[in-house]
């Protein structure tokens, strides 16, 4: 039977650990006990993107998004919008159109810039069930690739589409695959990098959760093209919910026989195995992560060889990014023409950020590519929280570099982001404001890097842990003028010699922010000061005896009891007890302390 | 192991079972059932199951169905809306599941409402009492 409604709730990570689940089971529960089973379907889908608001559900015909969904508030929605039809219009997006009515889902600022093509079918399907997935044209593309172009076809289709790698480099993905063609061997391989180790990005693992068919069919295609019958899923093993939501898929496409010796009954082989990553950043690199594959200690190797030359076991392998892939059947169903038609001239199709840091609506968003960053910010994000100025954003993770405030009218492409000093990277979109410290957020990204260098190369090894002592010298206030010279050419240093990626992008967080926020360093250096109030060693909390109103909410706050006075009289802090922690500041209600 | 008409069968039938998932655009036919308290006592629900059955079976991929509170009319339940682009909404009164067929199977399929059972037709008719 068809069934009249349909309630959708998320179980994208973010969800899940606001309990959509418990959610979800008490819909169940309540659908049944109101003799609605039938009737009603409920689904759980994988990530809405508007992960600031979750637990999201959301109901169709009516396409009523409910955001911070309660387990208490399920009775509510069954009993008035699932049973009378009637919208609780207090726990949906509280944005009206003209006539004052709610605004549906794809009318709101998130959604209403984005273009939805790798994550079109996120927070739609169940991504459990093979059937839905074919619901939406699934595994055509496949059929059409194998019974209607030779394989050369389908690699001239990928380049004609413009297609660059989504997993940082932005290499072209049809050449890719030409170079993996046109290498001889008896056996050759289709990878997946979905080891996802930037820290805040979560696009693949969102892909991954949502819509694991995808990514499937377009290795099945991969394979096809460049004559592969194995495929390897590099996944960390961090992303429990996605992994278990490809062995579900892929177990289904096995039992359809869609993967098999004889996929689809189209006469080629095809299967593909998980490989669980136990979460070093170094594995996304594409050599140490086929290394790690093999069952070897996760390291990186020269290039060349590249990996389509030599790669897996040393036969030919094409290793591609989750969201590279999540592009291929629509380039293939609706051709690359269409696709090219996105995008700016170097820089075709989409791209998803996940977007963090200082802004209102922190998610996941896909922008055709060429979108300013004043788009994102201002209209998807919603702006900055509690009124701050926005200061910079970061992208491409600890290989990237961020773009300053003057810059916020840049078009979003692999090339603009290049020029400015940073890169695309991955996708992480991480927003500061005013309050952020621009030589604490570099040596954030440094320490990361020096935790995650493996420890091969001498460069990357000793040159970034220099590097950071140098930065960590610079936040004491205990750097010189010259120290901040002496780093720009450490950094130079480390980027020519290192022998991975990993190494070679380590210092671009420094040198972007020495270049665009150099003042901040030398208000560090040769004033002592921080300037945004964070790094601990050269900020002192005082109360202003003025503003102060002796209220106390400061002295109960504070956990070493470093502040003393009576009520309704001005405070003082003890500088020699005070630990820095920040809570006074946080507590005042009349800004009387100052740091 | 399925065969690619298998597949292709699994993909008719599941297109339109996920159809109500999209927000209706201008070119779809909506029906709205009436599902308040009045609606559903008067037997809402059965038409309501008897329109999802019948859209599944003619796999019609075009119509959305949808529900609404209270019309206003709670004497003339269970009440259904049809909504065809460019034309004036139909209202069909008194609907029971035995109704629904002719109503898709004229109106929505072949363009032409089934005056007898609108809502100004009971109106007109109406004798002394309803
Ligand atoms: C240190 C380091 C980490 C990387 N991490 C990832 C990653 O997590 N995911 C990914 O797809 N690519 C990552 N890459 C890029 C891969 O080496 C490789 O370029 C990519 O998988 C190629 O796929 P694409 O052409 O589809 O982008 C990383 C590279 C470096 C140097």
């Amino acid at each position: 039977m068809l069934e009249r409604a349909h309630i959708l709730v998320c179980g994208g990570t973010g969800c899940t650990s606001g309990n959509s689940k418990l959610i979800a089971e008490e819909f169940t529960r309540l659908l049944t006990e109101n003799g609605l089973q039938n009737e009603v379907k409920l689904i759980m889908t994988g990530c809405f993107g508007l992960c600031a608001k979750g637990p999201i559900v959301v109901v169709y015909p009516e396409g009523a998004f409910y955001q911070h969904v309660k387990v208490e508030n399920v009775a509510e929605i069954v009993s008035e919008h699932i049973l009378k039809g009637r919208v609780v219009a207090r726990l949906t997006n509280v944005e009206k159109d003209d006539d004052g009515a709610n605004k549906s889902i794809n009318e709101t600022a998130f959604y209403k810039k984005q273009k939805r093509v790798v994550l079109r079918n996120c927070g739609i399907i169940n991504p459990e069930d093979i059937d839905e997935y074919l619901a939406y044209d699934g595994y055509k593309a496949y059929e059409k690739a194998v019974t209607a172009m030779t394989q050369q076809e389908v690699i001239d289709c990928v380049k004609a589409s413009g297609l660059r790698g989504r997993g940082g480099g932005g290499f072209s993905t049809g050449l890719k695959w030409q170079f993996a063609r046109d290498s001889v061997a008896d056996q050759k391989y289709v990878v997946c990098n979905a080891d996802e180790g930037d820290p805040g990005a979560f696009m693949d693992r969102s892909l991954l959760e949502g819509d694991p068919h995808c990514v499937i069919e377009a290795m099945m295609i991969a394979g096809y093209a460049i004559g592969a019958t194995k495929g390897y899923i590099y996944v960390r093993a961090e992303y429990p919910i996605a992994v278990e939501r490809l062995n579900i898929a892929i177990a289904q496409a096995r039992d359809y026989g869609i993967l098999g010796d004889n996929a689809m009954g189209l006469g080629h082989a095809f299967d593909i195995e998980l490989r669980l990553g136990a979460g070093a950043f170094v594995c996304g690199e594409e050599t140490a992560l086929l290394r790690s594959t093999e069952g070897k200690r996760g390291e990186p190797k020269q290039r060349p060889p590249f990996p389509a030359v030599k790669g897996l076991f040393e036969k030919p392998t094409l290793i591609n990014n989750v969201e590279t892939y999540g592009n291929i059947t629509q380039i293939i169903l609706n051709g690359p023409e269409w696709f090219a038609a996105m995008g700016t001239e170097k820089s075709k199709g989409t791209k998803v950020f996940a977007l963090g840091g200082k802004i209102k609506n922190t998610g996941l968003v896909e922008i055709p590519m060429g979108t300013t960053l004043r788009t994102i910010i201002e209209e998807i994000g919603e702006g900055i929280p509690n009124g701050k100025r926005f200061k910079a954003a970061q992208t491409g993770g600890p290989s990237g570099g961020c773009i300053p405030a003057a810059y916020i009218d840049t078009k979003i492409d692999y090339d603009n982001l290049i020029a400015l000093g940073s890169m695309m990277g991955s996708g992480g979109l991480i927003v500061m404001d005013e309050d952020n410290c621009m030589v604490d957020i570099a040596k954030f990204f440094l320490e990361f890097t020096v935790d995650e260098s493996c420890g091969k190369c001498t460069p990357c090894r000793i040159g970034n842990k220099r590097l950071y002592e140098m930065l960590d010298k610079v936040t004491k206030g205990e750097a010189t003028l010259e120290d901040l010279d002496k780093m720009e050419e450490l950094c130079r240093y480390i980027k020519e010699n290192s022998l991975c990626g990993l190494g070679q992008t380590a210092p671009n967080p420094v040198l972007s922010t020495l270049k665009y926020f150099r003042d901040e360093y030398v208000a560090h250096v040769r004033d002592r000061k921080c300037p945004a109030g964070v790094c601990k060693a050269l900020i002192s909390y005082k109360i202003i005896e003025d503003k102060c109103i002796g209220c106390g909410l400061c002295k109960r706050g504070c956990p070493v009891g470093a502040i003393s006075g009576e009520i309704k009289k001005p405070h003082v802090i003890d500088p020699s007890k005070c630990i820095k922690c920040d809570a006074c500041f946080a507590a005042c209600k009349k800004n009387a302390i100052s740091k | 192991m399925k065969t690619l008409q298998e597949l292709q069968e699994i993909r008719d039938r599941m297109k339109s079972r996920v159809a109500n998932r999209e927000t209706a655009d201008e070119s779809d036919v909506r029906i709205v059932v009436g599902m308040a308290t009045c609606g559903i006592a008067a037997g809402a629900r059965p038409v309501l199951a008897a329109i999802g059955d019948e859209i599944e079976s003619r796999k019609l991929t075009n119509v959305k169905v949808s529900q609404t509170g209270c019309i206003g009319i709670c004497a003339y339940e269970p009440i259904v809306e049809v909504y065809v682009p460019n034309r004036e909404k139909v209202t069909y009164v008194h609907m029971t599941p035995e109704k629904v067929g002719a109503v898709i199977a004229r109106h929505i399929v072949n363009g032409s409402p089934v005056t007898e059972y609108t809502y100004s037709y009971a109106v007109a008719n109406r004798g002394g009492n309803a």
